[in-house]
């Protein structure tokens, strides 16, 4: 599978209350909490994403809560997949469970400005940024993920397996 | 042997008997736990799962206390939505108006968690638990949905890290205190993917709040669970509440650990965390003048009642600063009754603060003390994140609750020694 995609840039340690804020999460309607996404980090944001864009953060994205708001709603708005050197382990799992993909690679924050055009092979683990024409891997999805995603999530995984 | 206590917990749930750090594994669930955010999301899954079956009632603890009592129309929705689905379903452990309060703080109040267990719940502060000596984490609604249908959920092997305080605790320091100043140390992520395990003859001293304080801020670091090894303090505690036997696990003398650090508590002074991280952290001596428009003294942090007795101590017979809302929300129905009957809640009234029911409330700007923009606010919560408790223009400092107190009389962040003198 291939994510193409304009980059938009977030720093180290962005929470979950910057990804959806507390005071939004009287509703589990992802076309209310995507009007939200990320408006503590970047006010624009949720104006300027589009279909298919791709988040590319800093250190252990994803820390705070346990909300699953924040994958739903980084899907609502339209981001194909995340990209950081690390993430919080709850958005980490969540985010399989849900099929977002996420990939960790070391040093593709450092060499990607805001807007490059990037394009991510799942397969292989590629990152390439299409504007600069530099590449990165990132780590392999160990095996029980890749089946997460392959089943679309953990529920239909279940339902599919019987068990997890 | 050379096992840890999380290993030793994980062999005890799993089918597998080798595993290393790394490996997926199934782990079957004692103690699955939602709350009025995440239980939506998760029945929401539940039924999109279609079995429609639930593993085993009792082994499900839902508890709304986010947006207690409700705040709008939209979070009445939500609890009714969990209500019904509690019925439905005959979940006993169900904890509504009334009954309910802050879900770390209640669940082991009530004994529902217990040490040796394998607990998962949709909140990130179920890593509270590991003060009792249980491996206790948290999970998504995805994850809470699937302990639903199974009775199970996957969890990576983790390593281990240690963690050791020793020498004599200052004046005025608490769990929290150490807890800042042990994530001012490794950051916001110095524990991710891992297991702290906490320990040393200063922890032994602690009495258990203070300990629930400290396996509470594990997530803080990152880390997938703070587990302290239960002792008899510990067994003094659970064993009165426990309603199901229970196991007291240890680790091995050469047990393997990614890394051990060593504190010396006669070192640490009570602790502030500065915006917008918790790893933030200042000694009270290094702060300066920082003026505060609120103090919030509760949370599953610090709001048992061994927290509201050290404000208490601070407060009685003194105002709370003039230009200052000094909000205090007992975090259980316990908690506040056992406060009325201390003689607390009048102390506290006495002084000019506000009482509010067992919520979350401000904790994470849901409601109940909503900061405006330019608002300085220091919490005895976890979380000092930009907006947390209101404005994303508004600051939050973290602390325990001889400090919130101590500066509730001043008005800007003050060591209590400075009130008490
Ligand atoms: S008191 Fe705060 S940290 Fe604790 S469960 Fe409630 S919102 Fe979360």
């Amino acid at each position: 599978m291939i994510f193409r995609g304009r980059a938009f840039l977030f720093g180290d340690d962005i929470d979950t209350d910057a990804i959806i804020p507390a005071r939004y999460l009287t509703t589990t309607d992802p076309d209310e909490l995507k009007k939200h996404c990320m408006e503590d980090a970047d006010p624009g944001f949720p104006s300027q994403v589009r279909s298919g864009d791709i988040i590319v953060a800093g250190k252990n994205f994803g820390c705070g809560s346990s909300r699953e708001h924040a994958p739903i709603a980084i899907k609502a708005a339209g981001i194909s997949c995340v990209i950081a050197p690390s993430f919080a382990r709850i958005f980490f799992r969540n985010s399989f469970n849900m099929g977002l993909p996420i990939f960790e690679t070391a040093d593709a924050s450092k060499g990607i400005n805001q807007g490059d055009l990037i394009e991510v092979d799942a397969d292989s683990g590629r990152v390439t940024n299409l504007t600069t024409g530099t590449q990165f891997l990132s780590r392999p999805i160990p095996e029980f993920m890749q089946e997460l995603i392959e089943d679309g999530g953990l529920i239909e995984h279940i339902r599919k397996r019987g068990t997890i | 042997m050379d096992r840890t206590i999380a290993e030793k917990i994980l062999l005890e749930h799993t089918h597998t008997k080798e595993f290393s750090p790394g490996d997926i594994i199934r782990v079957n669930v004692d103690v699955a736990l939602a709350n009025d955010i995440t239980a939506p999301l998760a029945i929401q899954a539940f039924e999109a799962g279609g079995t429609g079956r639930i593993s085993r009632p009792d082994s499900i603890v839902f508890v709304l206390d986010h947006f207690t009592p409700n705040k709008d129309i939209a979070s009445a929705n939500q609890c009714r939505y969990v209500r019904e689905f509690a019925k439905k379903h005959g979940i006993m452990n169900f904890y509504d108006a009334g009954r309910c309060g802050v879900e770390h703080a209640l669940l082991p109040e009530e004994g529902l968690v217990l040490p040796g267990d394998f607990i998962i719940g949709a909140d990130s502060h179920t890593c509270t638990y590991g003060a009792l000596g249980a491996f206790s984490t948290g999970v998504g609604s995805t994850d809470l949905a699937a302990a639903i249908m199974t009775r199970q959920a996957w969890i990576k092997v983790p390593e281990s890290m240690k963690f050791i305080f020793n020498g004599e605790l200052q004046p005025w320091v608490g769990g929290k205190d150490l807890m800042l100043y042990l994530i001012g140390d490794i950051g916001v992520d110095g524990a991710l993917y891992r297991v702290m395990e906490i320990e040393g003859r200063a922890i032994s001293e602690l009495d258990l709040s203070n300990r629930l304080t400290m396996s509470n801020m594990a997530i803080e670091a990152g880390g997938k669970a703070g587990i302290i090894a239960a002792d008899e303090k510990t067994q003094d505690y659970v064993k009165p509440r426990a309603k199901r036997p229970f196991t007291v696990y240890r680790s091995d003398p050469d047990a393997r650990y990614e890394s051990i650090r060593e504190y010396d508590c006669s070192l640490i002074e009570p602790q502030v965390a500065f915006p917008h991280s918790p790893e933030n952290t200042r000694g009270i001596s290094e702060v300066g003048e920082v003026w505060l428009d609120q103090v919030f003294i509760g949370s599953c942090t610090n709001g048992r009642i061994e927290d509201l007795r050290i404000a208490a101590g601070i407060m009685r017979g003194k105002t709370v600063a003039r230009d200052l809302r000094c909000l205090i929300l007992p975090a259980t129905p316990r908690v506040f009754r056992e406060a009325e009957d201390e003689g607390l809640i009048k102390i506290f009234l006495e002084a000019g603060a506000i009482l509010g029911p067992p919520s979350c409330g401000p904790c994470l700007g849901g409601h109940l003390g909503i900061l405006a923009r330019g608002e300085k606010a220091l919490a005895t919560t976890n979380r000092n994140f930009v907006g947390r408790m209101g404005d994303p223009a508004s600051d939050v400092y973290l602390c325990g609750p001889a400090v919130a107190a101590a500066s509730a009389i001043t008005g800007r962040i003050s060591s209590p020694s400075e009130v008490m003198s």
